[in-house]
């Protein structure tokens, strides 16, 4: 049996002999996925709404039935000016319209209750939407959103917590598993051995990249099928891309291992260097766009942000691969980058 | 006889500090050589260089007349070294544990299990049992075991008695002892200094520096007669009594005893006349050295000139 084979072999039962981490590493990504795709949502649904109408006729009509009709809205009824303040107060609905006349013409007038303000946003923007259709003396505006027709922010959490799961599995786990064998000493036994180091990087490193493709495999099967991405032969484009994503953070986890001589100081720096900034800075949740320049600035140094905005390419706009080159040469360069630093600084201290 | 181990010069520092100060040794083949030191002595980082960890600052060591820094390669192979802790796979089985540094250096258990057969015979009985679940003294000997499986021909082991009870401690310089009639040389460390009469020859290290070197028969009658053992039921007042006295060089603990270091005009019948009517229990008799003796002795010379 060739060194390398009983290295890789070693590590393999250190992943199955330890089943909370087990457990973890593929409960997690499945659990996140679930919990974005399903709970956590973006989406406005049942806004509840009111009316006041100074003087009902044909068009108010016409109005109010398209607000009880449409699905974001549920039409709860007229009420008189001097209720409104109170129904907002006590929270009983979310908007308020007023129709006023002012000849023939409709003045509309939205007051939306601003404490949750995405949510206030959101309601302004479906009641324009609503109150300009069939719109005859205004030009109407039409949107189409491609990509996505329904904003399901499923979609776009998908490409989000992949770049963030396989951060966390590949440099948190590859860096701790090396950093236990330097506390408990093994390492020195292995380096004093005829094993090169080259194998016991490798040897460190394969298992896990061959338990990340198995987590990769699962999440993209529940991103197409219970999350109802649509299929698209870019499925392709998105496994390699994957795939060399998986090595960055396997090289930056070997990178970390170099660096820190704990346990706990491997999980701290895998967690406070990667994890948050990959949560808030990689677009994930927060649009980069909307972001100070200084911030703009620090998010391109985070491979997240790269892998992301190219699996959002790939499965949503289902662009082909010359529209990633970008973002593939970034990571294909930050890949380069730590795994030669990491094998460096193994070297140098460890000769 | 040839030479297994030649130590010249040998200087680590980290940073500011000095672990070993230009030390210089020497093993033959085959001997059974203890390296005796209190903690924080600089055994380990001596052992690290010999066992091609960690390159010197200055100096050089060279086993069988290849230099650990420049032979490297070949020497790993011919070094069984087994380090402070005992580094095991806790999550691993004793037999794959075993199986594990086998094929780390290319060789089957099988092929060299007549070599480990003494070491190995109380483990043999539960070969699918966690190493993190052995007994301190079955750790040690799986640790020995697995240091063994690729018939090294000389043995690194940094301080392999240190946490292990009293009956392992001597079942396991038994092993020592039958290795070493199969010709295989053997650099062992200890902080325990009774051990020390268990090796071939030893050396005394502390600070980074080699107080001295020889067979410990030699160096416990080194200590001279001069060594008086005496105690009391008030034992500090009798010990700050006799460094009171100018012709005792030096007073310290010693078990339930004081040690007394003197010079020739140390009069014993004068001093148990004065001091038996000042203090109760009083006793003073001849008192034989050991290593941990004379170790107190050249570690306060040793302070004195630094």
């Amino acid at each position: 049996m060739s060194i390398f084979v009983s290295l890789v072999k070693k590590e393999a039962i250190h992943i199955v002999r330890d089943p909370r981490t087990m457990i973890i590493t593929l409960f997690m990504p499945l659990v996140l996925l679930l919990l974005f795709g399903f709970a956590i949502s973006t989406e406005v649904n049942n806004v509840r709404i009111m009316s006041v109408v100074d003087n009902h006729d044909e068009n108010t009509r016409q109005i109010l039935e398209r607000l009880s009709v449409n699905n974001y809205f549920s039409y709860q009824g007229t009420i008189a000016p001097q209720e409104v303040d109170n129904v907002l107060r006590a929270g009983k609905t979310d908007a308020v319209l007023f129709l006023k006349h002012n000849g023939m013409a409709i003045i509309p007038q939205v007051v939306v209750d601003a404490s949750n303000t995405t949510l206030a946003q959101t309601i302004a923007g479906y009641m324009s939407g609503v109150l300009n259709y069939g719109n005859s003396y205004r030009a109407p505006v039409l949107t189409y959103t491609l990509y996505n027709p329904q904003m399901k922010s499923a979609y776009n959490f998908v490409p989000g917590i992949m770049g963030m799961i396989f951060i966390l599995i590949c440099a948190i786990m590859t860096s701790v598993s090396i950093v236990r064998e330097k506390e408990s000493g093994t390492m020195n036994l292995l380096l004093v051995s005829p094993a090169k180091s080259s194998a016991i990087i490798l040897g460190k490193l394969v298992p896990y990249f061959l338990l990340s493709c198995l987590i990769l495999a699962t999440m993209l099967s529940i991103a197409y099928t219970v999350l109802g991405l649509p299929v698209s032969s870019a499925i392709f484009n998105v496994i390699w891309v994957s795939l060399i994503y998986i090595i960055l953070s396997l090289s930056i986890g070997l990178f970390v291992s170099t660096l820190v001589e704990t346990q706990l100081a491997a999980l701290i720096v895998s967690a406070v260097l990667f994890m948050l900034p990959v949560i808030t800075l990689s677009g994930m949740i927060f649009p980069i766009d909307n972001m100070p320049e200084v911030l703009k600035g620090v998010s391109c140094i985070i491979p997240a942000r790269w892998y992301t905005s190219a699996l959002r390419k790939l499965m949503i706009q289902h662009l082909d691969v010359s529209y990633i080159m970008q973002e593939v040469s970034i990571i294909v360069g930050m890949t380069i980058l730590f795994l030669s630093l990491a094998i460096l600084k193994f070297n140098s201290s460890n000769r | 006889m040839k030479t297994a181990v030649e130590i010249k010069d040998l200087t680590k520092r980290y940073g500011d500090l000095t672990a070993l100060d230009s030390i210089s040794l020497t093993v033959n083949e085959g001997e059974l050589f203890g390296i005796i030191g209190p903690d924080g002595a600089g055994k380990s980082t001596l052992y690290q260089i010999l066992a091609t960890l960690l390159n010197p600052n200055a100096g050089s060591a060279s086993i069988f007349g290849l230099d650990t820094v420049k032979d490297y390669r070949t020497l790993r192979r011919m070094i069984g070294y087994m380090p402070e802790k005992f580094s095991l796979y806790q999550d691993l089985t004793v037999q794959e544990n075993l199986r594990f540094f086998a094929s780390l250096f290319g060789v089957s258990v099988k092929d060299n299990f007549n070599l480990i057969a003494p070491v190995f015979g109380q483990l043999e009985k539960f070969p699918n049992r966690k190493a993190g679940a052995l007994s301190g003294g079955m750790k040690q000997k799986l640790a020995l075991s697995c240091a063994l499986i690729h018939r090294p021909s000389i043995l690194l082991l940094d301080e392999p008695t240190t946490g292990v009870d009293a009956v392992s401690r001597s079942e396991f310089w038994d092993i020592l002892h039958s290795l070493k009639e199969s010709r295989m040389t053997i650099l062992v460390s200890t902080s325990y200094m009774d051990e020390a009469t268990l090796c071939d020859r030893i050396a005394m290290i502390d600070k980074g520096h080699i107080l001295k070197t020889g067979r410990p028969d030699d160096l416990i009658s080194s200590i001279g007669k001069n060594l008086w053992q005496s105690s009391a039921k008030e034992m500090f007042a009798l010990l700050e009594e006799y460094r009171k006295m100018p012709e005792v060089i030096d007073c310290y603990t010693f078990g339930a005893y004081l040690h007394i270091v003197a010079d020739d005009n140390f009069n014993s019948r004068i001093v148990k006349d004065k001091l038996s009517q000042t203090f109760k229990d009083f006793e003073l008799s001849k008192a034989t050295g050991t290593i941990e003796d004379l170790f107190i002795k050249l570690s306060r010379e040793n302070h004195n000139v630094l």
